[in-house]
């Protein structure tokens, strides 16, 4: 784990450096007033406008943008904070509803030939396209809820809709991963399909569960963000994205500290699963699954 | 008059029927299995041992033909637990300790916790394993785990033992102790045992009478009584054993060379 981190951030220096040394050498072209028409038409500009500076994206986390008295890491932290809890609703409905999915379709060959396509289907409608839909058709339709219906429980809505195919799809795998002598030995016990679900089928499932929770749960924050950014609500990631990429012009480093911030909230969960995972996993004594 | 612990009578198995794939497995076998008996289903691959064993644990039902254990349908037997199964894999839950491996046909019997929990000991104890309690299937061996799996098939003392090939995976060294270990268990329990193996010395030394099957359609060849009186290391060695050895093998090679007489 600890080797992974070092690696990991070893990585994240070098891709800096990297980043860094190709904006010099665009620069000293430039500087030189040379024609090397492959920088700025083939490859990016890297004028601060195109490429900020490294230390400025990083600088821009402790600046204060004007009209608040909070530096900039302070916001995107209570905004990833709105859009985690968002990603967070979304992924434990998405959860629910893809192992509904998954036992539904385990439990019948012909659900299973006829019900799956649709599953699948379902992940082709472009997000951007329903979170509109969703957004109104939430506000006017769930009214008879006993609490106030609030925007972001439609962008929770919007996760749930990338957050239930991995778990549906991987947990029927689980569902259907028991070796054959494994049912034939409950079957020789005349156990009960709901015996055999809870006593052999969910728990042969768990490592292929959180191979599908550590997709699921950063699909959850992309949802979430998109979610947030199709649907106009206030509050998370997906409107300060928004927003800084109106006004990109006058600070493009700011939309480079958001977008780092979203992929650090990514990075958050999938982290958080890995370790219930070790957790869950380890203590049986059993491997993960990729 | 006694009830056998297994009734076969002209049971057939057709698998696929009507089909262009249909496959004759077993044609009218016909066989009784006393109570205490030990057993063994022996014969080239293809002659449907297997298939007789599930038909008796009732994982399938035959074609035409009665099957009867305990003078019930198959069937029933299954559902009144009357049988437990150990197979080629262990079949062990990894997730579950050595403890819950064998707590699991229990607790789906409705036991309560610690009459399972004491039961789980007894039979740990049995197979020699008592050390082993709280341990996960993955830290044990191969051998350890099939002594767990038969185990778990005795746990709810069911008056007969169905074994698929328990051993086919396992060391010459480990396979002979653990026949020692299966034969101590099945006079300690007197449980009725059916045992498919296709290893004519595991069949001799552990059986009360050898039932030697042909294939293609699949056949009872010829039934050799065995009778060697108690079994150890010395009746390994011993002429009769030899003997024993050497008829089974006569009938399975007449077995053959009957296949290769077709046409």
């Amino acid at each position: 784990m600890i080797r992974q981190v070092v690696v990991f951030v070893v990585f994240l220096v070098l891709l800096g450096f990297g980043y860094t040394g190709y904006k010099a050498f665009g620069q000293a072209i430039d500087d030189r007033q040379t024609d090397w028409p492959a920088v700025g038409s083939v490859l990016p500009r890297t004028d601060d406008l195109n490429m900020p500076p490294v230390l400025d994206i990083l600088g821009e986390f402790g600046e204060t943008p004007g009209g608040t008295d909070k530096i900039f890491a302070r916001l995107l932290f209570d905004e990833a904070a709105f859009t985690l809890r968002e990603a967070a609703v979304g992924f434990t409905v998405g959860v629910l509803v893809g192992l509904a999915i998954a036992i539904l379709l385990a439990r019948s060959r012909r659900l299973e030939q006829g019900l799956l396509p649709y599953v699948i289907a379902s992940q082709t409608i472009p997000l951007i396209a329903i979170a509109p839909i969703v957004i109104v058709w939430s506000r006017k339709n769930f009214d008879f809820l006993p609490w106030d219906w609030k925007d972001w429980m439609s962008v929770a809505i919007i996760a749930t809709f990338l957050t239930f195919f991995p778990v549906a799809v991987n947990g029927l795998r689980g569902l259907q991963s028991p070796r054959p002598e494994n049912m034939e030995l409950m079957e020789s016990y005349a156990a009960t399909w709901g015996q055999t679900l809870w006593r052999l089928r969910l728990p042969a499932s768990v490592p292929y569960l959180f191979a599908a929770f550590k997709i699921a749960a950063t699909a959850s924050i992309v949802g979430a963000i998109v979610g947030e950014i199709s649907a106009g609500v206030g509050g998370g990631l997906g409107r300060r994205i928004l927003l800084e990429a109106q006004r990109y012009t006058t600070g493009p480093e700011r939309l480079y500290a958001a977008v780092i911030g979203s992929a650090l909230l990514g990075i958050f969960v999938f982290l958080i699963i890995t370790l219930v995972e070790r957790l869950v996993l380890g203590r049986q004594g059993r491997e993960a699954v990729t | 008059m006694t009830t056998h612990a297994v009734r076969i009578n002209g049971a057939s198995k057709v698998f696929n029927p009507g089909k262009a794939n249909a496959v004759q497995a077993l044609v009218e076998i016909d066989l009784d299995i006393e109570p205490g008996e030990f057993v063994t289903l022996i014969g080239p691959s293809g002659c449907g041992k297997s298939t007789l064993l599930r038909l008796v644990a009732s994982l399938i039902e035959p074609t035409t033909g009665a099957i009867l254990v305990n003078g019930k349908s198959a069937e029933q037997a299954r559902r009144d637990q009357d049988y437990g199964m150990a197979f080629q894999r262990a079949g062990l839950f990894d997730w579950r300790s050595v403890s819950k491996n064998i707590e699991l046909p229990l607790e789906l019997m409705g036991w309560k916790r610690e009459d399972r929990h004491r039961r789980a000991r007894e039979m740990l104890e049995l197979v020699k394993l008592d050390e082993f309690v709280d341990h996960h299937p993955a830290e044990l061996s191969g051998g350890m785990q099939q002594r767990v799996a038969i185990a778990r098939s005795l746990s709810f003392s069911p008056s007969l033992l169905l074994m698929d090939e328990p051993f086919g995976a396992l060391d010459e060294m480990t396979r002979e102790h653990m026949q020692d270990e299966l034969l101590r268990i099945w006079s300690e329990t007197k449980t009725t045992v059916v045992f498919v193996t296709h290893s004519i010395p595991e069949a001799v030394y552990l059986s009360t009478r050898v039932v030697v099957m042909s294939p293609r359609p699949g056949r009872i060849a010829s039934i050799i009584e065995v009778d060697l009186g108690d079994r150890n290391e010395i009746t390994r060695e011993q002429t009769a054993f030899f003997e024993k050895i050497t008829q089974v093998r006569e009938a399975l090679r007449a077995v053959e060379a009957h296949r290769v007489d077709e046409p």
